[in-house]
């Protein structure tokens, strides 16, 4: 940057050699320190705007509770109450199984879905579009096919195998069959992406050594996607632990399905006791970083290094 | 699988494979024989690494069949034909350590656990890699994957090991000891081999016989001396380093030669193939048989007279870029030392020039894209 002015007036003498100040800047490069880094400054600026300082501000509010009694006093109100309390295991009962059978429906049609064959975009197209549809088209669209007049009863009632409508809606199943059809096209296009991260010639390799498909999906894929599985697991689990929506539009919000957002929503906007609502917020927040935690504990045990594909 | 082990001939009966409207390999017929170490050979696209995978399983085919003595096996799926196969990328389990990895094939053929045990130690004690078993492959240099791989698939004592292009990922040196390597346990072991590459060098080296293939068809099978003395066309001489590929006209019968002239040349030549006077010929000569002498002594049959444009310095020897009067490129070796713009006296021996037909339609665009022959194609209307 120096020599370029120099170098167009060839008459002037030469710079005198200044060591500190390329020296200087050169050991910054080294440790990755230079004018690049201000790229990263917008993305400072929002996650301090729009993360870091909400959440301190939530959390600061939780330890001034409106009725007063010490910092922790609604800590001790939501733990001690067990119409609060029970949210969390309500909570869980819903994102645990909804998460992992999102996973685990995802691998073997994603794994039979790798390479190239006809139609395969379409199907693609009709796995993945679910996610444009949002929550509450969903609800609309379980409520109409799984209700009690729906045409899933209707059907079943035609061919004599029930007596009168199974309850699928307005209860745990609702949601549960709300998350899986919005959480299963995150999960698909998440682990196609990681098996598409395998380098294909080693389940050749396998093949070749004398393992059958099973062998070679059990011993080589499964152990390469494992920490891709843990890190799906996690995005879909925390997207599900957040259900709000549905849990009123096709759970039933007052009993079986009283999740922890609505314990929130409701002491923020029904109570208007935003320290109370922090506090759940902060209990929710803890909740999520136990199971990511757990799982990430459990990731660390697996190889995590290179698969040899493009990924 | 137990009677694939021993087998007396591996029989390819006109293999084809069709991609689309392309044949990327047509009609290949072979036969192997046990302990034989076959190359398949030449240049990117022609087909090479589509047989190979032919062969193991990998590409289903769409002509003909395979065969193990009398066992069809181009019907069975990979895992059932008990060949083992050296990746070009090693393609090694990278979360398995070097153990795991040798020891997968033993495992999946459910073998006791002590035999697992003997005969992955052996393995790793064939390739030397004792101090690095217990590695994962990510852990080891290009050459210890290398070893890492071939170790895998001798381990199952295979009826054939495929191998494709198995040094291309490996620096010059290392690629030379590997190529010992592959000769040395090729010659302990005696397994069968059919080895991929298209560096005709790394063929001629480890191969007993090879295949020359283009543009999916077979040019030429045969053991490294024919191939290397006695291309059949040229395209395989131009594969086998006749770099000097001059287009000339044939002439009459001179002796148990041909004359070809042309580009202010006149030469003797050995005809392969039907070159009847007045066709087009490609002569080939490889540059170590263009041989630099000082204009005396007896008269030679072909002698030509070029001055040096550019000099290379390899070592014992020089690589010389020299010009005819009329235009002509030659590639000479030389270990006289020469430099640019000396005369020099160049000799050929008749048999040394090989005068082949020009077969193909395509051959004008191709030769095009030859050394030596744009310098001739100018002056063409003037010849």
């Amino acid at each position: 940057m120096t020599g370029a002015p120099v170098a167009s007036r060839p008459e002037a003498a030469p710079p005198p050699p200044r060591q500190e100040d390329p020296g200087l800047r050169h050991r910054l490069a080294e440790r990755g320190i230079d004018r690049n880094l201000l790229l990263i400054l917008p993305a400072i600026v929002f996650i301090v705007g729009l993360f870091i300082y909400p959440f301190l501000y939530g959390l600061g509010l939780s330890f001034q509770p409106k009725e007063g009694g010490g910092p922790f006093a609604d800590y001790e109100r939501f733990f001690t109450d067990p119409y609060q309390r029970n949210t969390i295991w309500k909570t869980l009962g819903l994102a645990i199984p909804a998460a992992l059978l999102n996973v685990l429906a995802s691998v073997p049609i994603a794994y039979r879905m790798r390479g190239r064959f006809r139609g395969k975009r379409l199907l693609t197209i009709v796995l993945v579009v679910p996610i444009t549809l949002g929550t509450v088209l969903t609800a609309e669209g379980l409520l109409n096919f799984l209700g009690p007049a729906g045409w899933f009863n209707r059907t079943l009632l035609e061919i004599g195998l029930v007596d009168e409508p199974i309850r699928l809606i307005n209860n745990y199943w609702g949601v549960f069959f709300s998350l899986i059809i919005t959480g299963f096209p995150f999960a698909f296009l998440l682990i196609s992406s990681y098996l598409s991260g395998i380098d294909p010639s080693l389940e050749r390799a396998a093949a070749t050594m004398g393992a059958g498909w099973w062998d070679r999906f059990r011993h080589i894929t499964l152990p390469l996607l494992t920490p891709g599985l843990a890190t799906t697991f996690c995005l879909t689990f925390v997207l599900a632990f957040s259900v709000f929506p549905s849990a009123i539009l096709v759970g039933e919000p007052a009993g079986e399905t009283r999740v922890i957002s609505i314990a929130a929503y409701q002491a923020a906007y029904e109570q208007y006791d935003y320290p109370m609502a922090s506090t759940i917020a902060m209990v929710m927040g803890a909740v999520e970083l136990i199971v990511i935690a757990a799982v990430l504990v459990w990731r660390s045990r697996f190889y995590t290094g290179t698969t040899g594909g493009k990924g | 699988m137990k009677g694939q082990d021993q087998f007396a001939t591996l029989t390819l009966r006109g293999v084809g494979r069709r991609f689309g409207a392309t044949d990327a390999l047509k009609n290949l017929d072979l036969e192997i024989g046990k302990g034989e170490f076959i190359a398949l050979l030449g240049p990117s696209g022609c087909g090479k690494s589509t047989a190979l995978n032919c062969l193991a399983g990998l590409l289903p085919l769409t002509a003909g069949s395979i065969w193990l003595d009398d066992t069809r096996v181009d019907v069975l799926p990979p895992e059932r034909r008990g060949f083992g196969m050296v990746f070009q990328n090693y393609a090694l389990f990278p979360h398995m350590s070097v153990r795991r990895n040798v020891a997968f094939g033993l495992r999946m053929r459910r073998l006791a656990k002590s035999e697992v045990t003997r005969r992955t130690e052996e393995a790793i004690q064939l390739v030397q890699l004792q101090e690095h078993a217990d590695k994962l492959p990510g852990q080891l240099s290009g050459g210890q994957q290398q070893r890492v791989a071939i170790a895998r698939a001798v381990v199952l004592e295979p009826s054939l090991v495929l191998m494709d292009e198995p040094l291309s990922n490996l620096d010059a040196k290392l690629r030379l000891e590997m190529r010992t390597e592959i000769r040395r346990l090729h010659q302990s072991l005696g397994l069968t081999t059919v080895y991929v590459t298209h560096d005709q060098e790394e063929a001629l080296s480890l191969a007993d016989r090879l295949v020359v293939l283009r543009a999916g068809e077979v040019q030429q099978i045969g053991t490294p001396e024919d191939l290397h003395n006695r291309p059949a066309n040229w395209h395989v001489a131009d594969f086998m380093g006749y770099r000097n590929l001059l287009r000339l006209t044939a002439g009459d019968k001179v002796g148990d030669g041909v004359r070809v002239e042309g580009s202010g040349l006149s030469l003797v030549a050995t005809a392969v193939g039907g070159v009847p006077p007045g066709t087009p010929v490609l002569t080939a000569v490889r540059p170590e048989d263009l041989v630099v002498t000082g204009g005396t002594g007896a008269a030679a049959p072909n002698r030509i007279g070029a001055t040096v444009e550019v000099v290379e310095y390899q070592g014992r020897e020089l690589a010389v870029e020299a010009r005819t009067a009329d235009g002509v490129l030659l590639h000479v070796r030389s270990e006289q030392r020469l430099a640019p713009g000396d005369e020099v006296t160049l000799d050929v021996a008749v048999d040394r020039l090989l005068a082949f037909p020009e077969d193909d339609g395509d051959v004008a665009e191709e030769a095009s894209t030859l050394d030596g022959v744009p310098a001739m194609s100018g002056r063409e209307s003037a010849g």
